[in-house]
């Protein structure tokens, strides 16, 4: 589904990321696991196709994300991209359920109210749908946040840090959410993380290892 | 939920900043528009009541009081002038002069002046009956259309002037209680607000009220005519109580008008004038048969060769169209006037311009003052946006994260300046008319001048045109700036 090649990112001469090769395919879960500073976020940007690498491709369904043009990878992402922030951030002016919709809206320019609906009855947010998102507590922010990754059924899912936050019982329930929700519209999963609890739960990861040269 | 529903939400999302930015540019956008509303509508009523009239001759004095108070119904007139001196211009076969329509004014009925003129002022403004019939006889009265609506006239009516152009029933004439007998189409010019007698009437109206006087004052009350009020202040000046020993009239006057009360007696020594010389007859203020008596043919007669035989009696001033307006003589006619005799000339265009001139000064200050008021709007708004657009970089890098293109952005903050350009607009627009509407009001009531604060202009599309390129300027560098967001590095701090 998702896979790279000889991946590297160099922001310049000093600080250069070589990333190995991963790839996951629908239906599955891939753990990244890195301490801080080794690229994981530049990695995630790089999937993500917000980040040009200065080396390597990223294929998805087939297609070579930036061989794209960029209106063409923004369109791409929107479509085939779910992503889950570390933090989560929300447009402010509008409720819990508008979110959702901008995001069909800015992804397909359309509407699917049912899938809505039904995403917000899945992850316990249907009383909370009007609400300005900052009125949100950080449980409900970061189902929402998931909620916004699943709306346009995306291919894959990419969510950075999404446990770091929490305490165990909660970590084991956002993972089981996320690992649920994916399968259920049936993309991939990559997380990406420095929480080694995550270990424990996914037998398959990879470990990112750049030492800052 | 589409980009501008976004935009409307972002937009309303900071209350506080929008009702700053809304005011700001409601202020500039509204002082505009109240200023050229202002100046369109006065422009137009000046130019309506122009009627072709293209000298004006009445008493030396302020040649722009002179025009105003003629022409315009606005500010008291210059004084008098004696039939003798006028003559010349009033008289038929005049070389340059089209048409000369004689004024006499010094009275109103609730703030509506009266003016004594005959049949020819219609001609002028164009004005026809729409019901009755024309002034004709002594005290009767055609009333034009404003004045039938906001009074209520109609035909058979009976009112009482008051001398003075207030609102003052203490000045209320005793006699000639004038009867409406027709009633005006609407004009669109000042002859929908006044009321038109013969000038026998207001002569007569004042009259009496003099005859009255001399009886309870044995003084030589001469030659004290409606028209010597003209221009003084009468508050307080009782009529009709025949209370005068605290005024001196005699000394307001300069002109000799000896025994006038019975001028026309002596002009018309073939008729009969009984109540002319038996004045004494009418203690008691019984004037029942009175009336009667000056409903004589001759008090009826408005042509111009009656008028012309009172060479003593005064009007206010002449309203005159020339035959040509471009002939030498008659553009000379004025400063010949000015110069050789004891009246004075003006030309309303001359003296309108003028009046815009100085009026420019005050509506200069006031638009560069407006300009100013819409610039600082849009400093606002551009700062604003600039604002929001800092505290909302992780809101415009998940737009993009969600799959908006950069132009997306650009358009949101397009959009969100122009819907307050929009807003402040419509806003602005509706300030100024209802400027223009409360200013309406306090100007019908002061000089009965109609004014349509709803009626639009064709410069409202031109400033709609304008500010919305204001709104578009304060925006396209926030939209820009959203354009080229750095979503990478937006999302990897924090």
């Amino acid at each position: 589904m998702i896979s790279t090649s000889s991946l590297s990112h160099s922001y310049n001469s000093k600080l250069r990321f070589d990333f190995p090769d991963i790839s996951c395919n629908a239906q599955e879960s891939l753990l990244i696991l890195g301490q801080s500073g080794v690229g994981k976020t530049t990695l995630l940007h790089i999937l993500a196709g917000i980040l040009k690498p200065t080396q390597g491709e990223v294929t998805l369904k087939g297609t070579s994300l930036y061989n794209l043009n960029p209106n063409a990878i923004d369109k791409f992402r929107g479509k085939n991209i779910g992503i889950v922030f570390q933090k989560p951030h929300f447009i402010g002016s509008i409720s819990a359920e508008e979110n959702l919709y901008m995001a069909q809206k800015v992804a397909t320019g359309g509407a699917d109210k049912a899938h809505v609906k039904s995403l917000l009855d899945q992850l316990q947010l249907s009383h909370r749908r009007t609400a300005k998102t900052h009125t949100m507590s950080q449980g409900e922010q970061q189902r929402l946040s998931i909620a916004r990754a699943l709306v346009n059924m995306p291919e894959v899912i990419l969510a950075d840090e999404p446990t770091s936050a929490l305490d165990d019982v909660n970590c084991q329930k956002v993972v089981q959410l996320l690992d649920e929700q994916a399968s259920q519209v049936g993309a991939a999963l990559i997380i990406v993380t420095h929480d080694n609890r995550l270990k424990d739960i996914y037998s398959d990861y990879v470990e990112l290892n750049n030492a800052i040269s | 939920m589409n980009l501008l529903r976004l935009a409307w939400k972002n937009i309303i999302h900071n209350p506080l900043t929008l009702l700053l930015n809304l005011i700001l540019l409601a202020l500039g956008i509204g002082l505009i528009n109240f200023i050229l509303l202002f100046n369109t509508q006065l422009k137009q009523k000046f130019e309506n009541n122009l009627a072709g009239i293209d000298m004006v001759v009445g008493a030396k004095g302020s040649p722009l009081q002179m025009i105003l108070s003629s022409m315009y119904q606005i500010d008291a007139p210059t004084g008098n002038i004696s039939i003798k001196e006028a003559k010349p211009f009033l008289r038929d076969g005049h070389p340059l002069i089209k048409k000369a329509v004689p004024l006499s004014m010094g009275d109103s009925y609730r703030g509506y002046r009266i003016i004594g003129t005959d049949h020819s002022i219609l001609e002028l403004y164009g004005g026809e009956l729409k019901e009755g019939k024309l002034w004709q006889n002594l005290y009767e009265v055609t009333v034009g259309a404003n004045v039938a609506k906001s009074e209520s006239l109609s035909l058979g009516s009976t009112f009482k002037s008051a001398h003075g152009f207030n609102d003052d029933e203490d000045l209320e004439h005793e006699h000639g209680a004038l009867t409406v007998v027709g009633i005006l189409e609407p004009t669109n010019s000042v002859l929908d607000q006044i009321i038109l007698v013969s000038t026998e009437s207001v002569w007569s109206v004042h009259d009496h009220d003099h005859d009255h006087e001399e009886e309870n004052e044995e003084d030589s009350h001469v030659g004290h005519a409606h028209d010597d009020h003209a221009g003084h202040d009468h508050s307080g000046h009782d009529h009709s109580g025949h209370d005068h020993t605290e005024h001196d009239h005699a000394s307001d006057h300069s002109s000799d008008h000896a025994g006038h009360n019975h001028d026309h007696a002596e002009d018309h020594s073939g008729h009969n004038h009984e109540h002319a010389h038996d004045h004494s007859d009418h203690s008691g203020h019984d004037h029942s048969g009175h009336e009667h008596a000056h409903t004589d043919d001759h008090r009826n007669d408005m042509s111009r060769a009656h008028l012309l035989t009172h060479a003593d009696k005064d009007i206010t001033s002449i309203l005159i169209q020339f035959k040509s307006r471009t002939n030498f003589q008659a553009l000379n006619m004025p400063r010949n006037i000015n110069e050789n005799t004891d009246l004075q000339a003006a030309s309303p265009a001359y003296e309108i311009n003028r009046l815009y001139d100085m009026m420019g000064i005050g509506t200069k200050a006031l638009q560069w003052l407006a300009l100013l008021i819409s610039l600082v709007s849009a400093i606002s708004i551009f700062v604003s946006l600039l604002n929001s657009l800092r505290q909302r970089k992780y809101e415009l890098s998940l737009l993009r994260v969600l799959g908006g293109k950069p132009i997306t952005l650009f358009s949101l903050i397009l959009i969100e300046g122009l819907i307050l350009a929009l807003l402040g607009y419509v806003i602005g627009m509706l300030l100024s008319h209802f400027g223009m509407s409360l200013l309406g009001d306090s100007l019908s009531s002061k000089y009965n001048y109609q004014f349509q604060p709803w009626a639009t202009h064709g410069k409202e599309l031109l400033i709609f045109g304008i500010t919305l390129l204001l709104g578009m300027g304060a925006a396209v560098i926030p939209a820009i700036m959203a354009y080229n967001t750095d979503i990478h590095k937006n999302l990897s701090v924090g």
